[in-house]
């Protein structure tokens, strides 16, 4: 009988139905009293701190307020206008320090107006009725290539199909979706939510998905540069960066993100092998959306190993705190040296760090952690190849305001360009995109 | 703890909360339930003459409105009174009266608008052994239709005309329920106490329509798809019922009769307002019928509360003490100048103080870098509204300019003494100041 105990790594330690309610919505949906009392705590702020925050710059007190009017549906329309994926937004977006941070009622009372759960009331209501809200507008006869149908694609393709062009969507991998399918935890995204959006969105119509084609090798730059009117590149970050250390290449040691992507994809979570001591080394959403499902998967013992203090940790204190409250141990201040095992990882040596004149450095004093399953979160960086050419700065696709690259007719968004590598700044780059390319090619503002 | 017995009329009661003629107090169960929870008066729903009870429709009575969390702001009825053979309600109020000699048992009464019909039921409710009669012209629906209810309490005549007619067959207190429906509440309290009434007692229930079903295309409660306006009260009643209580009050005329409160009062502290508005003691429904009649423990515990902080000893000690502050706008002190002034320890920067002042006010609230917000005296006039708006209490408070300093919004030194409009320049009908 295998059981969070069993050494190794091994499938199984749960029962189907602890999985099950482990992966569960991480926080329940609303029900409609619900829903208007949180909505009624909006003090329906002038010029409201929460839509400045908002990347994509939903006019939140007008939703929340039309939430409260039992309208929960036109409060979506209010959303989605300027958010088409505010349904996943509204389970991803790090409210506590978008929106909510600066909600008034976080000043007053330390608890802000829960801005994400009322999206997601709202946007719920639209996906149940299966309606689609926008209607497109007569045919431009434009044709315009969108790669990459992860957030910032998706946002790009919805809202140049809804301004009559007609819109190739590109994608690597088998279904669109990008991180949204493939690389957030799975308790974010129950039901297939990410499939159903954006299934949702292409209701839109004018909008063609070719799966499986990836820049680059199936398709060139150049191609589409002549086969187009326009070409948005909405690509991801394609490598994981690497641990330098020793042992890296023992068994047992992998990329988070893959065992994340392997996790959403799962059709049997008691199928999936889990080690019994795991680590993760990294500090952001990724180590904790690893470490997390690596605990609800039945892991005994999870540790995130970070390099930094604490409350340097790109992952918000939220999510922190989420991955405590499930049992994972955040470890700060260590640094792999190396992987010890026989072939396989059973040990990790970590070195404990200070920062000394804004510099990191080892003090010499090192622990030992049993660990039989190691994961790099530690970052990824954006690989140019197949983009032939547009500019780069700081190794991402060098972008002004509206998205244009350094050639004339490639746009570009999303986590191949500088910023933040937000779901809700992808999705608004690509809309903002859009819009600079439905301008320009129709001249129209 | 302050003692809350409270002398109304004669009628002697632990507390002077009583609960008003209305669904609650129909039935001997609820009433015994009710002196149990700690109410201190009974006034018993409403009795018809002999014969056949009255009907009540079989579907919806009661709409609502509601505010946030559902809290029950408003009611509106359309029940008529009691629908129970006279004689079962008078032995029943008989019974009770036997068994609870301290609390206060009041009927309420409401019979054709002839002597005959007055003459009739007086001596049999007489026989009951209650305190006092409550005579019902205020009811707004149904009874109306029949020359009742409010269709009385409209016509100060018959008002003056059936009070006699009770105070000559019937010789207990004698409370006139008068109707909100009016434009004057003054002439029928003033009818009342011509016919010799020994009191009044308001507001009952005001004209309404609560909501309108947008599927149905017709008012609620809905009945078979049509509605028809019903009484309101609660909460929301309040002011026009204090308005009504405090003008009555206020009069020469009627400044003597003496007054029970009705209108909305759910706490302590609205019963405390009514009071100090010169109602002797109040009558309570909606908050009971919202949230059972335990409710009344929470009045008593904070009336008497607030009377220790007074170092009150008797409800007389403030009943009608807030009359004489009630007065009529010409006399108001226009030389009191006064500015808003924003706590920005306390502001939350919400900024609906801007919104309410810059859209529909004087534009008087500068909004600043990093959303801080100040009065602008320049244009202030103390409308008071960005205090109303402002969802932190007291963060926004009202500040006297001194006698002596110049107001930036007129130029003018504030003066020191008090100038109303009656002597104001500006007033063609001013007289010169003596």
């Amino acid at each position: 009988m295998t059981s969070p105990f069993t050494p190794g790594i091994t499938a199984g330690r749960l029962t189907p139905e602890t999985l099950s309610s482990n992966f569960s919505d991480l926080h329940a949906p609303y029900d409609g009293h619900e829903a208007s009392v949180a909505a009624d705590r909006c003090y329906f702020c002038h010029d409201a701190p929460c839509m400045t925050a908002c990347p994509t710059d939903i006019d939140i007190p007008l939703f929340i307020r039309q939430i409260s009017t039992g309208q929960p549906q036109a409060a979506a329309r209010t959303i989605l206008e300027q958010n088409i994926l505010g349904g996943m937004c509204a389970r991803v977006c790090p409210t506590e320090t978008l929106c909510e941070q600066v909600c008034v009622r976080e000043t007053a009372e330390g608890k802000p107006v829960e801005i994400g759960r009322l999206q997601r009331h709202a946007t719920d209501s639209v996906m149940a009725s299966n309606a689609h809200p926008f209607t497109r507008a007569p045919s431009t006869g434009k044709r315009v290539a969108v790669v990459g149908a992860g957030p910032a694609g998706l946002s790009c393709a919805h809202r140049l199909a809804m301004l009559g062009h007609d819109v190739a969507l590109f994608d690597a991998k088998p279904k669109p979706g990008g991180l949204n399918e493939y690389g957030i935890a799975s308790y974010k995204s129950t039901e297939d939510f990410a499939a159903r959006e954006a299934a949702w969105l292409m209701q839109i119509g004018g909008i063609t998905l070719h799966t499986g084609r990836k820049l680059g090798v199936d398709v060139t730059l150049s191609e589409l540069q002549s086969d187009f009117d326009a070409v948005f590149l909405g690509l991801g970050l394609g490598a994981v960066n690497a641990l330098t250390c020793a042992g890296t290449d023992r068994h047992g040691v992998s990329n988070a993100v893959s065992f994340i992507e392997e996790l959403r994809q799962a059709s049997d979570l008691a199928a999936l092998p889990i080690g019994r001591n795991v680590v993760v080394i990294g500090g952001g959403m990724t180590a904790v959306d690893a470490a997390v499902q690596a605990k609800l998967l039945g892991a005994e013992n999870v540790t995130i190993a970070y390099r930094r203090a604490q409350d340097a940790m790109p992952a918000s204190l939220y999510e922190q705190e989420l991955a405590t409250a499930k049992g994972v141990r955040i470890l700060p201040n260590v640094m792999p040296v190396a992987i010890h095992g026989n072939g396989t990882c059973a040990e990790i040596e970590l070195e404990y760090t200070t920062t000394e004149g804004g510099t990191l450095k080892g003090t010499g004093e090192t622990t030992r952690l049993p660990a039989d399953q190691i994961f790099r979160a530690i970052g990824q960086t954006f690989v140019p190849a197949g983009t032939d050419g547009p500019a780069l700065e700081h190794g991402k696709i060098a972008v002004d305001a509206t998205g244009r690259t350094s050639i004339p007719g490639v746009w570009a968004g999303g986590d191949c360009t500088p910023g933040e590598d937000l779901t809700v700044v992808a999705v608004a780059e690509g809309r903002d995109a859009a819009m600079d390319i439905h301008t320009t090619l129709t001249g129209e503002a | 703890m302050a003692d809350l017995t409270t002398d109304f009329l004669g009628i002697k009661s632990p507390n002077p909360f009583w609960l008003a003629s209305a669904p609650p107090t129909d039935k001997e169960v609820n009433v015994r339930r009710a002196f149990e929870a700690g109410w201190g008066g009974v006034v018993w729903k409403t009795l018809g003459a002999e014969g056949p009870p009255v009907v009540n429709v079989n579907g919806p009575r009661y709409g609502a409105i509601y505010g946030a969390d559902r809290r029950l702001l408003g009611l509106n009825n359309i029940e008529l009174i009691t629908d129970r053979p006279l004689q079962v309600n008078l032995d029943e109020m008989a019974r009770v009266k036997a068994d609870y000699p301290d609390r206060a048992l009041i009927a309420s009464i409401m019979v054709p608008c002839d002597e005959a019909s007055w003459k009739a039921i007086l001596p049999r409710v007489a026989e009951t052994g209650c305190d006092g009669i409550e005579l019902n012209f205020g009811c707004p629906h149904g009874m109306a239709e029949r020359g009742m209810g409010s269709a009385v309490g409209q016509v100060p005549e018959y008002i003056e005309m059936v009070t006699r007619w009770c105070k000559m067959y019937y010789d207990k207190p004698v409370i006139v329920k008068l109707t909100p429906n009016i434009t004057d509440i003054r002439g029928p309290a003033k009818a009342a106490k011509n016919g010799g009434a020994d009191a009044v007692s308001l507001i009952n229930t005001i004209n309404s329509i609560t909501s309108v079903d947008l599927d149905l295309f017709a008012p609620e409660p809905t009945i078979d798809g049509k509605g028809t306006h019903g009484g309101y009260c609660g909460p929301a009643v309040k002011p026009i019922a204090l308005n009504m209580v405090a003008e009555i009050a206020r009069d020469p005329a009627t400044h003597s009769l003496p007054i029970s409160g009705i209108g909305g009062i759910t706490t302590w502290r609205d019963a405390a307002e009514f009071m100090v508005m010169g109602a002797g003691n109040v009558q309570v429904c909606t908050a009971a019928m919202t949230y059972g009649f335990k409710v009344v423990q929470e009045m008593i515990r904070g009336l008497s509360h607030w009377m220790d902080e007074k170092g009150y000893t008797s409800t007389a000690d403030f009943v009608g003490k807030g009359v004489p502050n009630v007065t009529d706008w010409q006399y108001l002190n226009l030389n009191y100048v006064a500015k808003a002034r924003i706590s920005q320890e306390d502001c939350i920067k919400c900024g609906r103080c801007y919104a309410a002042c810059e859209d529909t006010s004087h534009q008087a609230i500068w909004m600043h870098e990093g959303r801080t917000f100040e009065v602008n005296d320049a244009e202030c006039v103390a409308c008071n509204l960005c205090v109303d708006v402002c969802p932190v209490e007291n963060c926004i408070t009202m500040e006297r300019l001194a006698p002596g300093t110049v107001d930036p919004r007129t130029g003018r030194t504030v003066p020191a003494e008090y100038g109303n409009w009656t002597t104001h320049p500006n007033n063609p009908m001013a007289k010169a100041a003596e």
